[in-house]
């Protein structure tokens, strides 16, 4: 049953992401992308797309798996999957909220919060770490890897790509903008045939 | 806490704007928050946003989802939170929902596929972007370091899942810091 299963996988998605936004990849490349649901290229085109619209990129990707997985049974199994999935990734949240909420001095000053949360932010970040390889190898040798990578134009390409779209990053330039900069970069290059 | 629908509706509306008009989501709708619900409509204080922030960092979950339950709970109770949640998410909701669809139409295009492709190198870069701000924010001792490094190495390289090991490293944190904290105390 799908719609079980896209409510059960973001509701998991939606207690173990510590952190917000992107720490959300690790987790979606081991619970959608591994199980063959969809992509990891689609999954990298869909950030950029999250990143221009409004809304938590959590809400965002639960809502476009689920219209994806659900979709192959026509409109409304889209529009019901997608709110399975954005149900899950939404109540875990919520329900911790409320309790928090009624205990907050008790919460704030736990230890056992403290120190699970000082062993939960590091391993996020070295799990995105690692989603970056993923993703590197994704941009770059969607094919697995070969030596001819180095002689191709496209390599470069990318490479340059992702570097400027880096140092506008670092130059605080807004994101949207740099999504549409990296959008012009691989039209043209497409055009010209190096791709 | 008096019920009414009219509260209800505001917290509804508020957080469907805030929700509406915020791009990239978390963080950056602290400040759009603290407007609404702090300055307009007074539900909670300055204060408040704090331990929002503080809560939104601890719990699992979208920071979003997180400040509208809690300002929607303190707004008008269990029904408040329910209508601050739904109104923050629906916007994002409705509009991917319409976005899937077009997408699919359009991903055949050719021009669209050489967008994309430049596209994800520049996602990959915007990811690295947000690992080193999340870097440079966590705090650095001997803990951290070996934590980040055998979360890396184990996601990357010896493919263990997830799940197990972010418990895992919970767990390791919950130890160290008891164990360190023992020590001071002594």
């Amino acid at each position: 049953m799908i719609f079980l299963e896209l409510f059960w996988t973001f509701f998991k998605i939606g207690a173990f992401t510590f952190g917000g936004g992107y720490a959300m990849l690790p987790l979606i490349q081991a619970e959608v992308t591994s199980k063959g649901w969809i992509s990891e290229e689609s999954i990298v085109n869909f950030v950029a797309v999250s990143e221009s619209t409004p809304g938590p990129f959590a809400v965002n990707m639960a809502t476009y798996v689920g219209s994806e997985m659900g979709g192959v049974f026509g409109v409304g199994g889209g529009i019901f999957g997608a709110f399975c999935a954005t149900l899950g990734v939404v109540l875990p949240s919520f329900v911790i909220i409320l309790i928090v909420a009624q205990c907050f001095q008790k919460f704030q000053s736990s230890r056992v919060i403290r120190g699970c949360m000082s062993g939960l932010k590091p391993a996020v970040i070295g799990l995105i770490a690692s989603a970056v390889i993923s993703i590197g190898t994704t941009v770059f040798i969607p094919n697995g890897f070969m030596w001819e990578i180095f002689t191709q134009v496209r390599t470069y390409i990318f490479l340059g790509i992702a570097a400027l779209a880096l140092v506008l990053g670092f130059k605080k330039l807004h994101p949207i903008i740099i999504i549409c900069i990296s959008a012009v970069l691989g039209i043209a290059a497409g055009y010209l045939g190096f791709l | 806490m008096k019920f009414s629908w009219k509260k209800l509706w505001q917290v509804f509306i508020t957080f469907f704007k805030i929700g509406a008009f915020t791009f990239g989501g978390g963080y950056a709708m602290i400040p759009l928050i603290q407007r609404e619900a702090v300055e307009n409509r007074k539900w909670v204080t300055d204060e408040d946003i704090l331990d929002i922030v503080t809560i939104a960092e601890s719990t699992p979950g979208p920071v979003a989802i997180n400040s509208a339950t809690f300002v929607g709970y303190r707004a008008a109770g269990f029904l408040g939170s329910v209508a601050g949640t739904l109104g923050v998410v629906l916007p994002s909701f409705i509009i991917i929902l319409l976005i899937s669809y077009v997408l699919r139409e359009f991903q055949e295009i050719v021009a669209v596929q050489y967008a994309f492709a430049g596209i994800r190198a520049g996602v990959l870069a915007l990811i690295i972007k947000a690992l080193w701000g999340m870097y440079k924010k966590c705090k650095k001792n001997l803990v951290s370091y070996i934590v980040m490094a055998a979360a890396f190495v184990l996601a990357a390289f010896v493919k263990l899942s997830v799940l197990p090991l972010l418990a895992g490293c919970a767990v390791f944190g919950l130890v160290t810091t008891l164990i360190m904290e023992r020590k001071v105390q002594k």
